[in-house]
């Protein structure tokens, strides 16, 4: 089975956030990165696949679209066990948006190789839209289902665990090829080794310049136009001092105002 | 039309009984508010088959009388359960047929599941879980999250977008009042319902969705407790579980985590809160190192008080406390553990 993961570079999730001065996006060149964490949990899922196939039964290729330094998250997933690697490589600036133009370069990449499953994250840390792996697999003409946990291989194509809202689950049965978004915490995520590390440095990593694509670009109806820090909500007390005259306060709110003391 | 079309979902249990997920009120609200605004029609489509008993249930009360343009039955043998396909499908001709300018949905897994590629058939992508709209200019602002709360983004149109083309949107749980929706009531006309028999073969339904079910029984009841202690990825590491458990031990309370803790498997399932966990309204609810994610808020916003303890001040669970403590966990945990021992022992 080949099975291709779409993978996004998006800042470390505690890295703090300062707003660009057009308020477009976020300062960007100051932060660290890293792979958007279902994105890793469906390369695990991939891997595992493959493994349970056995090792000759096909290959697990990592696809991102961003600029120069996204490079960094296929060489992680290399070193995790991914066989090769496809880098679209986009401008820094200005950032793109609109999932339809993140799943129309990455249909574009796709339709060389020729997937039977294509896994991708339920949703970005950053963007937090939850909509281009399902755009992707309409762009492909594809079956999908999304938030899934577990991907088992039957023999009229896969079967899919899928999370359902309250703590249900639900199995849905699809042909290959197909499409599946996948929710962390479905399984264990390796490591990468000494030796996984030592292994991707003859890893192929294609890069693909993404103007090559002749794509016209989208026409989103609404588009992000200005970020902004959040209005609260309620009114919050906080209670400053050292650790003991915090936790002084704090018991004194728990007698004499929410009263479980 | 050129107006609002709200898309609603429901529940339909054994012996007939129906009730409409609170989301979905929430979404009709949204799309209620937005029609006013712009002074357009709202109108509103439920899909799946045999749908007449149920737009006429009890529960469907506050959708009749709303003052909807138009109620819609999108109905098809094959819409009886849920699926991607069929639901795209199928909503692609009412809307192909309709022409809203606006497309509301409520921010539902299922319409995670299938609102992005239906949107992308009319070369659109979704504005999805908004949590806010405004009018400027005449325009539609939407205002949707990003870095999971940390940051707020506006979605503004352009002029010209308004139609030919629809705006999909799908709005987040919370976001809008359910109750408002009750004001419009009075004065109502109900509609008609109106049959829409989409064009739909088997051969085009790709996916074969098994009957849902739950992993286990829940054992551990969270939504009786009166005090709840939470543990966030901030905790660190398994080990410092314990420091989390003492705390509830002092307090009698009741352990319960964010997703992360969950997942790693140092809580067990059934202690998780949030949109995939337990839904929970306890007098006190203690946030330890929990960053305050709309899928965690959505389980445990209905506590009487929150107390948050989180070393980043601009973490968005923060928006949401009655008190704050901007500070380290491992040194601020310890030393009120510490602090309610010995005042009980007084
Ligand atoms: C469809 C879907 C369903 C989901 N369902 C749920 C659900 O039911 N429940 C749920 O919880 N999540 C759910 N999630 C996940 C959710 O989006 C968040 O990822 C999750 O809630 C984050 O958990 P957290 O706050 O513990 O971790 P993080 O977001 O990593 O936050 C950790 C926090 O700890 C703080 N911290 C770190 N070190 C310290 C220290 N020493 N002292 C004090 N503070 C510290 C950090 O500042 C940070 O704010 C769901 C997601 C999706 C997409
Ligand atoms: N630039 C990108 N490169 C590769 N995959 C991406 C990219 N952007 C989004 N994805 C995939 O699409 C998923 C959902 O992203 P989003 O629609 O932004 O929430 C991610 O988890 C990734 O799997």
């Amino acid at each position: 089975m080949k099975i291709l993961v779409a993978m996004r570079q998006v800042p470390e999730r505690d890295a703090p956030l300062a707003i660009a001065a057009d308020a477009k996006w976020i300062e960007g060149s100051a932060l660290s990165y890293t792979t958007n964490e279902p994105d890793a949990y469906a390369l695990e899922e991939a891997l595992r696949l493959k493994d349970s196939l056995g090792p000759a039964s096909g290959e697990v290729i990592a696809l991102t679209a961003g600029p120069e330094g996204a490079a960094s998250v296929l060489r992680d997933a290399l070193a995790r066990g991914a066989d090769r690697a496809l880098h679209i490589v986009t401008p820094a600036s200005p950032q793109q948006h609109d999932p339809l133009a993140v799943a129309q370069l990455l249909a574009a990449a796709i339709r060389g190789e020729s997937p039977d499953l294509i896994l991708a994250g339920l949703q970005s840390d950053d963007l937090g839209l939850g909509q281009t792996g399902v755009i992707l697999a309409e762009l492909l003409g594809i079956p999908h289902t999304t938030l899934v946990l577990h991907v088992e291989a039957i023999s009229s194509g896969i079967r899919v665990k899928r999370e359902l809202e309250d703590g249900w689950f639900q199995y849905v049965e699809m042909p290959l090829p197909a499409l599946v978004t996948i929710q962390s915490g479905g399984n264990q995520l390796r490591y990468a080794t000494l030796m996984g590390i030592k292994k991707a440095r003859s890893k192929e990593v294609r890069t693909i310049d993404a103007a090559s694509f002749g794509l016209q670009g989208t026409a989103a109806s609404a588009e992000l136009a200005r970020v902004f820090v959040p209005e609260k909500q309620r009114e919050t007390r906080m209670l400053t001092g050292t650790a003991a005259e915090v936790a002084a306060k704090l018991v004194d709110v728990l007698r004499n105002e929410v009263r479980v003391l | 039309m050129s107006g609002v079309l709200v898309i609603l979902e429901h529940r339909a249990f054994a012996q007939g009984s129906v009730t409409v997920p609170r989301v979905t009120l929430e979404a009709l609200a949204a799309g209620v508010h937005l029609a006013q605004q712009l002074a357009i029609p709202c109108s509103a489509a439920l899909i799946g088959d045999g749908l007449n008993d149920v737009l006429a249930s009890p529960a469907f009360g506050p959708v009749r009388n709303v003052g909807l343009a138009q109620l819609l039955a999108v109905e098809h043998e094959l819409l009886a359960s849920y699926t991607a396909d069929g639901f795209s499908i199928a909503l692609h001709q009412l809307i192909a047929s309709l022409a809203p300018e606006f497309v509301v949905f409520p921010h539902t897994y299922q319409v995670r599941d299938y609102a992005p590629a239906l949107a992308a058939r009319f070369g659109q992508s979704l504005v999805s879980d908004a949590i806010a709209i405004r009018i400027e200019s005449g325009l539609p602002v939407f205002v949707r999250q990003l870095f999971q709360g940390r940051l707020n983004a506006d979605y503004r149109m352009a002029a010209s977008s308004r139609t030919p083309v629809p705006t999909f949107v799908s709005i987040q749980a919370g976001a809008f009042r359910a109750e408002s929706l009750d004001a419009a009531a009075a004065s109502a006309q109900p509609p008609q319902i109106e049959a829409f028999t989409p064009k739909l073969t088997s051969a085009q339904i790709r996916t074969v969705p098994a009957a849902p079910f739950r992993e286990s029984s829940r054992s551990v009841d969270l939504t009786t407790a009166s005090v709840i202690v939470a543990a966030g990825r901030g905790i660190g590491e398994q080990a410092n579980v314990a420091l989390i458990q003492s705390l509830a031990e002092a307090l009698g309370a009741e352990m319960a985590a964010s997703r992360p803790i969950c997942d790693a498997g140092w809580l067990p399932m059934e202690r998780q809160v949030g949109s995939s966990g337990q839904t929970v309204t306890p007098k006190l609810y203690l946030a330890i190192g929990i960053s305050g994610a709309i899928q965690h808020l959505v389980g445990m916003k209905g506590s009487k008080t929150v107390i948050a303890i989180n070393r980043d001040p601009s973490a968005p669970i923060f928006e949401i406390a009655d008190y704050g403590v901007a500070g380290d966990l491992f040194e601020i945990v310890p030393a009120l553990t510490e602090a309610i021992l010995t005042t009980k022992a007084q």
